[in-house]
């Protein structure tokens, strides 16, 4: 199976190549969502398949490379066209291919009837394969094909809907928005791709990671390709500065908004973050700069999602803080439990939007939570599998949210600040801070849409359960919610063994561990304590929530009346679309205007190709008098000339 | 002949020529023009006769016989074509026939 995982990007390819040709002439929405999920489905399988044969190997023997083709040859650069099979591949395959098909399966029923369903699903299967592309490569080339391709396919999914109108503007101008914020992140991860080229000589990750560990390189130099790669990871995953494009990528169809910018897309960079990690954790400085980015990431986004009021905006901010935290994982070492909480994060995250996309759905295209309320006895069977997604989230214990989430604030708090061990216990607050946030917004969310007053229009509105096309995946990503988790049991409970999947993926990051700074010592007292210290804040804020937006939602009023400034200031996202406006996005439209199109291009631009062809007319205008028509004339210069020629030719023997 | 040398037949070929090169470049009637152009074909002609005899090899003389077909063929198209002329523009004089310009 290992050497068939080139079907799984072929078999996407074909998808999106038959949808997208033939789709409007097949006009059959199940023969079209039978090739865009069935596609994906065999992918599934086929992955599954290479995981199970690898899980058979020796752990040595787990990494395996399949060739394809040699793609570009120039001098001393040879890409080859080879995918890498091995354990965070695998699993990041795995994530993608399921929860891909899941998706797909749903899309079915969610945009039944839809003008573009072909093309809905021309595109997701493009994204698959990009995707695959991106977590199967085995240099950064191919990373970089599907980096740029995930991109793409964000943008058009997005600007799906481009007649439809998105908040002040149109989807296709939110489209746009994503496409550029992450090309200035391409542009990083550009560079630090030119530089690892410069300075490892090869742009394939097991000559590079050989060679990063064994070369003399100056540290700078690693802190700047980690910092080039570490600005790329900001734009694909959202993090502070680039993270504004996600909340406004909901004004894509819903299972878009689960697909790509929750469950895989938006992981791209902590994927990439994760298999660099050699270079990142050379970089001492520029790993406390991925954990400072992340945590104030997570905490500034969890901030904002407490008062946003349209269901998708909650997620995308919940999104953008869940990403935080993975960034926060990495950049203190624990690459496994970043990746293991992109793993839950893919399934509960997947399940919240596909949730919210049911309750939409029933709710005839309604997304502003304060219109809806008491959806519990009209969808139970979202509402009890959204119940479930927000129970991971907020990290209660016994679901997967709570492990993968308790093992990063653990290791934000032993591993912490390598400057100082004061550093590891605020990252530890701040992490858990946020983590009582995301408890409460997320209850919050899920009183004012579930319980309380119905506050929709009865008469225009009638609620109603999705069709089983929707809700099965709903069903099988609440089972993922609950069981994912287990494959990576707290240490401190059930010993070395009880994390499986840390032990898998250790052998990715040995020689990452190798030169890092280890743990300092800490007694499974603390980590029992800190744990039991979360979850009583988680708790607490759960049931605070509760109590607030079921009961006495007044209480909140009184709240934001009170901090009217604070909770504009929220509300309005820390006006951060404001300030780049008119930071960045104004003198660049006003300069290009201004000095780039009205002088440098009207004046010297055209000036120059106005000028030579203004010399040409006047020069042949004299050159042309020459053509006399006279055959005699040029029979004269003709012999002039071989007279002097035969002349040169006598003088010069 | 043998007692004539080879200078000679070359010199005389070279004059040919020249008065030929002139008559093209000087002369204004086209008929006198396609004339010296045959002048300097048969110069021409004349020097390879020459060294062919000189030198003991026939090609020379073959291509002689080439460059004379191709002659009269040029010649009966040349007529023709300032016949033609003629018949338009009611003259021969080179000077006038100088359409093909600016």
């Amino acid at each position: 199976m290992i050497n068939l995982i080139y079907l799984t990007t072929l078999l996407p390819l074909l998808g999106f190549l038959i949808n997208g040709l033939f789709g409007r002439k097949i006009k059959n929405e199940k023969v079209i969502g039978l090739i865009g999920s069935g596609t994906i489905g065999v992918s599934f399988l086929i992955v599954l398949g290479a995981f199970i044969q690898t899980l058979g190997l020796p752990v040595e023997e787990r990494s395996n490379t399949v060739n394809l083709f040699s793609w570009l040859n120039v001098g001393g650069l040879q890409i080859k066209f080879a995918y890498l099979v091995d354990q965070l591949s695998l699993t990041m395959s795995l994530i993608v291919t399921g929860v891909g098909f899941l998706i797909h399966v749903y899309s079915i029923g969610y945009m039944h009837g839809d003008k573009g369903f072909w093309r809905f699903f021309s595109y997701l299967n493009l994204f698959i394969f990009a995707m695959m592309n991106l977590v199967l490569g085995d240099n950064f080339v191919v990373l970089f094909l599907g980096w740029e391709g995930v991109g793409l396919c964000s943008y058009l999914l997005i600007g799906f809907w481009y007649d439809r109108k998105f908040e002040k503007g149109t989807t296709s101008q939110a489209a746009k928005k994503a496409f550029v914020v992450n090309r200035i992140g391409d542009f990083g991860f550009l560079l630090g791709m030119f530089l690892i080229f410069m300075t490892f000589d090869s742009l394939n990750f097991k000559e590079v990671f050989a060679r990063a560990a064994t070369f003399p390189v100056a540290e700078s130099t690693f802190g700047l390709i980690a910092l080039f790669l570490f600005i790329g990871a900001t734009g694909k995953s959202a993090q502070i500065p680039l993270f504004v494009w996600l909340p406004d990528a909901m004004a894509g169809p819903t299972p878009v908004s689960a697909l790509i910018h929750a469950a895989t897309m938006v992981t791209a960079g902590v994927y990439m973050v994760s298999r660099a990690s050699i270079i990142f954790v050379s970089a001492p400085a520029i790993m406390t700069v991925v954990a400072v980015v992340g945590l104030l990431t997570a905490l500034m986004a969890a901030t904002i999602g407490l008062v946003q009021n349209d269901i998708k905006k909650v997620l995308a901010y919940s999104t953008v803080s869940q990403l935080g935290y993975m960034f926060l994982a990495a950049g203190v070492g624990a690459f496994s439990a970043s990746i293991f909480h992109v793993m839950t994060h893919a399934f509960f995250k997947a399940l919240l939007f596909l949730g919210a996309g049911s309750v939409i759905h029933g709710m005839h295209d309604e997304q502003n939570i304060q219109k809806y309320g008491g959806l519990k006895k009209y969808m139970p069977k979202t509402f009890l599998t959204f119940f479930i997604a927000t129970l991971a989230i907020s990290g209660v214990p016994g679901l997967s949210g709570f492990f993968s989430k308790d093992e990063i604030l653990w290791s934000a708090y032993a591993n912490g600040g390598p400057a100082s061990p004061a550093g590891g216990f605020v990252f530890w607050l701040v992490g858990a801070i946020t983590a009582m946030l995301t408890a409460f917004y997320m209850f919050r969310l899920v009183s004012l849409t579930f319980y309380g007053k119905e506050r929709f229009d009865h008469h225009n509105v009638h609620p109603h359960e999705s069709p089983a096309l929707m809700t099965v995946p709903l069903m099988i990503l609440a089972v993922l919610s609950i069981i994912g988790g287990y494959i990576g049991l707290p240490k401190v409970f059930f010993g070395e063994h009880g994390n499986l999947f840390e032990g898998w993926l250790e052998p990715i990051y040995a020689p990452a561990m190798n030169k890092l700074a280890l743990y300092g010592e800490h007694t499974h007292l603390e980590e029992i304590l800190l744990m039991t210290v979360s979850v009583a804040a988680v708790l607490g804020a759960i049931f605070f929530a509760l109590h607030v937006y079921r009961k006495n939602p007044q209480i909140a009023e009184n709240v934001s009346n009170r901090f009217k400034g604070f909770y504009n200031l929220l509300l309005n996202k820390y006006f951060v679309d404001e300030v780049y406006e008119t930071a960045v996005v104004q003198p660049i439209q006003k300069g290009s205007e201004k000095f780039l199109w009205k002088i440098f291009d009207v004046k010297f631009i055209d000036g120059i190709v106005n000028g030579v062809a203004l010399l040409v007319e006047k020069g042949s205008g004299v050159i042309r008098k020459i053509q006399t028509g006279v055959a005699q004339s040029y029979a004269v210069i003709m012999m002039a000339g071989i007279a002097l020629v035969l002349l040169w030719l006598i003088l010069s023997l | 002949m043998s007692s004539i040398p080879m200078e000679y037949y070359l010199i005389l070929s070279a004059f040919m020529f020249c008065v030929g090169v002139a008559g093209v470049l000087i002369r204004r009637n086209a008929i006198v023009v396609f004339m010296c152009i045959e002048l300097m074909l048969n110069s021409a002609n004349l020097t390879l006769v020459t060294f062919s005899s000189y030198l003991g090899n026939s090609i020379g003389q073959v291509f002689v016989f080439f460059v004379m077909t191709v002659a009269a063929a040029e010649a009966a198209v040349g007529l023709a074509i300032i016949i033609a002329i003629f018949r338009n523009k009611k003259t021969v004089n080179i000077d006038e026939i100088n359409i093909f310009k600016w």
